[in-house]
């Protein structure tokens, strides 16, 4: 199958994110998807693969224009997605999942399991893969996951499989085996359309790469022709420094000191401490347990043993109350979920952390609350037409200040932000990197958890690496690069 | 903006226009409906089951269910009933059989928080065993002879300021938790569990007491109308307060509470409660018999879900 995207734009609301983006991919080879997180890889993708319609711009498939109405559509053509979040049911076996929703079933409506069973066995054969089909899939390793659904994919008679860092979560055994498979796939005419963020492994197995940078195409090269330096040089387009405010903090007393934290087969024996003033950054691939940390310390989730010390003093937090008393206050990555009350105003979420203050024997001051809540929107610079306006009907960003003003007002002395800039635009990114430095040269230590590398070399000024549960090195602003980062991250060393 | 602004109008009111429909179209059909008397007697009419909707509400915002009120309001009338036949002071009877009703709701409330179970399997669960508790304790047969206090027949039976006093309950009862949902901090957090619970809990609200508070104050109410119901009735009836729980969700439902949580205001259950009793009244004074009054009601239960869909 060959595909050619022309000029593509696309736009959410005011939020341009694709303006004039080409994209070519032939039979049979790999192509790399390169961009920093926001530069609009997924959104292409989605356009292709039918989810989204691009405002302006056409797509050609093998010489015909084509416009899928849906995901359904493009999948009915021969495209298949592999998203990041894997589409997995954890319940059901192996077997069940690669025929969920594209069961066998005779007239009656009776599973024709045996059938069902033949072909998956033959597509396991051609990928040389041995999962037992029986396995509930919930208990398959990551990396077994993602092969489960490439043979989905596959059972599709899919002519064109797009993997969104389809290695982020994988073992080194576990690359090898993909590397070939993703081989074996090119060599039956089947093209791949590869994004990831890992230069070598695009440099190992890709035959073209095609880089965007905020919303455009940059450019297109076969790898042969080019080198890390000149694709880091279009991605980037500006230098590191200029995407975060300077640093220069000031450290204050330890603040916070955890020992030996650990909780069975999540993590283990984790312990930092962090001083005021200080950005401390935890890096990890996902999956490594960096989120079950900082849940475990603000008491969300249990931890087995271990000590947390708060200025000097032994505390036991128990549920996310007593960590917020303790001066502790955590801003969740997933904001839609778990951060905001999306049908409540404004107003009533930022209150929501501060009840107490305003509401000291239980009924609501009114008055103090409308005033509080103007004060912190002010400073978070939201964007929005009144206080009353619903969380729920906000951008990315704007929700998400409204998740930081919320916890910024309980004036806490170790904020913990969980991936603060995900999925929010440049701009807004940009003000959150400001706040984040303006905060702690109040005094104020964040620890702050990213998957974004440069984001994290960017704002650290300490960077604690994870890997499977546990600290696999830790590193000073000054010697960390991402290299380093990525070799603790995979656990080398 | 206007549009959504006048939107929001509109279906704020929606119950109130239905409410105001129905009175219309009833004292047309029937003038004697407006009398003083049977507007008092309406009143008196509502007043259990108003109680025990106004608690539910609360349950019903945090996105649960309470069926154990009727068996609540069953058990605490008999227990009550106990205390007076043992010689008690009713009132203190009285309160004593309100407080229980608290303390029934919050092991409803423990059960759902701690022991992080649905809501409606609890409930389903303790609605069979406070009834059976109270068939246990009543052997089966009403509890009488509850003596001849002036104050207690006042409770169910008698008027203040010309209003029956089961009326006047209900109202302060309705101002109280009024104030408690819309001006204080528990209401807020009341919202915010239904709204999201992860959400709330991550705020550092303390979501298991806010359940288990949520729960004993449905209990109370229903141990209240048990209350009035005793002295109503001067006796605890085994059988009492049977699908009480039913007519409780439906005004609560017709009043714009949301069954998945998070939206809804006490004022429209206030305004669910009437509809209800006046759809009963009314159909009573038109001589529409009682096995028509009930496909009337689950056809106005209907439209009112439909609406509430239509509207969200």
């Amino acid at each position: 199958m060959r595909i050619l995207m022309e000029n593509i734009h696309k736009a959410f609301g005011a939020n341009k994110v694709l303006e004039g983006v080409d994209f070519e991919l032939e039979p049979g080879e790999i192509h790399a998807l390169m961009g920093e997180n926001g530069a609009g890889k997924s959104t292409l993708m989605n356009i292709l693969t039918g989810l989204f319609h691009q405002d302006q711009g056409k797509i050609t498939i093998d010489g015909k224009e084509t416009v899928f109405s849906d995901s359904k559509q493009a999948e009915e053509a021969g495209l298949a997605f592999i998203r990041q979040e894997l589409n997995i049911w954890p319940q059901m076996t192996v077997l069940e999942n690669l025929f969920i929703g594209k069961e066998k079933r005779n007239a009656l409506g009776v599973l024709k399991e045996k059938e069902m069973k033949t072909l998956a066995e033959g597509v396991f054969k051609r990928l040389n893969i041995s999962i037992p089909l029986n396995k509930e899939a919930g208990t398959c390793s990551v990396g077994e996951q993602q092969m489960i659904e490439i043979a989905k994919a596959l059972m599709l008679d899919a002519e064109v499989i797009i993997m969104d860092e389809p290695t982020a979560a994988l073992t080194d055994r576990e690359i090898r085996l993909l590397f070939q498979i993703m081989k074996e796939l090119t060599a039956t005419g089947v093209s791949l359309v590869y994004i990831s963020h890992r230069m070598e492994e695009i440099f190992e197995i890709c035959d073209r790469i095609t880089v965007m940078r905020d919303g455009v195409s940059v450019a297109t090269s076969f790898i042969k022709d080019t080198s890390f330096d000149e694709i880091v040089k279009q991605m980037v387009g500006r230098e590191l420094e200029d995407r975060y405010p300077e640093r220069n903090p000031k450290y204050g007393e330890t603040v916070m000191e955890v020992n030996g934290l650990t909780r069975e087969g999540v993590f283990e024996d984790i312990h930092f401490s962090i001083k005021e003033g200080e950005i401390l950054g935890i890096s990890g691939l996902m999956g490594a347990g960096r989120t079950e940390i900082m849940r475990a310390l603000f008491g969300i989730d249990p931890y087995d043993r271990g000590e947390i010390i708060m200025n000097g003093n032994p505390i036991s937090i128990k549920n996310p109350s007593s960590a917020a008393k303790q001066g502790l206050a955590f801003i969740t990555e997933d904001r839609k979920d778990e951060g905001l009350v999306l049908d409540f105003s404004i107003r009533e979420n930022i209150a929501l952390t501060n009840l107490e203050s305003f509401a000291p024997n239980g009924v609501v001051k009114a008055k103090d609350e409308k005033q509080f809540v103007k004060m912190m929107v002010e400073r978070l610079k939201v964007k929005m037409e009144s206080q009353e306006t619903k969380a729920g009907n906000l951008s990315g960003g704007n929700q998400q200040k409204v998740v930081i003003a919320k916890w910024v007002g309980t004036s806490p002395k170790v904020l913990i932000m969980d991936e603060p800039t995900r999925g929010i635009d440049v701009g807004a990114k940009r003000e959150i990197y400001n706040l984040m430095n303006e905060l702690t040269e109040r005094g104020l230590a964040i620890i702050m958890v990213s998957s974004d590398l440069p984001e994290v070399l960017g704002m650290s000024d300490r960077i604690l690496v994870i890997h499977e549960g546990k600290i696999s090195g830790e590193l000073v602003r000054e010697e960390a690069t991402q290299e380093k980062i990525m070799t603790f991250a995979t656990g080398g060393n | 903006m206007k549009t959504a602004k006048l939107s929001t109008i509109w279906n704020k009111f929606l119950p109130l226009l239905a409410l105001v429909g129905l009175i219309v179209v009833v004292t047309i059909l029937n003038p004697s409906f407006m009398d003083p008397a049977n507007i008092m007697n309406l009143l008196r009419q509502i007043s259990i089951n108003g109680l025990i909707a106004f608690g539910m509400t609360f349950v019903i915002l945090t996105g649960g269910i309470d069926l154990s009120v009727g068996s609540i309001l069953a058990l605490t009338s008999a227990l009550s009933a106990g205390m007076m036949v043992a010689g008690i002071d009713p009132i203190l009877a009285i309160i004593i059989g309100t407080i229980l009703g608290a303390v029934f709701g919050a092991l409803n409330g423990v059960l759902i928080a701690k022991g992080k179970l649905a809501p409606f399997i609890v409930t389903l669960a303790t609605m069979t065993i406070f009834r059976g508790l109270t068939l246990v304790y009543t052997g089966g047969k009403p509890i009488t002879g509850l003596g001849d206090s002036y104050a207690f027949q006042l409770f169910g039976k008698g008027y203040f300021l010309g209003i029956p006093v089961p009326a006047v309950t209900m109202i302060l009862a309705f101002i109280v938790l009024w104030f408690m949902l819309h001006k204080m901090a528990f209401g807020r957090k009341t919202y915010a569990l239904g709204g999201n619970e992860k959400a709330a809990l991550i705020s550092g609200i303390k979501v298991d007491r806010v359940k288990v508070l949520i729960y004993s104050i449905s209990g109370m109410m229903a141990g209240l109308a048990g209350m009035i119901l005793t002295s109503r009735l001067n006796s605890a009836q085994p059988t009492a307060g049977q699908a009480y729980e039913m007519d409780a969700i439906a005004a609560v439902v017709i009043g714009g509470t949301s069954l998945a949580g998070g939206k809804g205001r006490i004022a429209g259950t206030f305004i669910g409660v009437l509809i209800i009793g006046i759809l009963n009244n009314a159909m009573n004074l038109l001589g529409i018999s009682s096995f028509y009054q009930q496909v009337v009601k689950g056809v106005v239960i209907l439209i009112a879900v439909l609406i509430d869909r239509k509207r969200s």
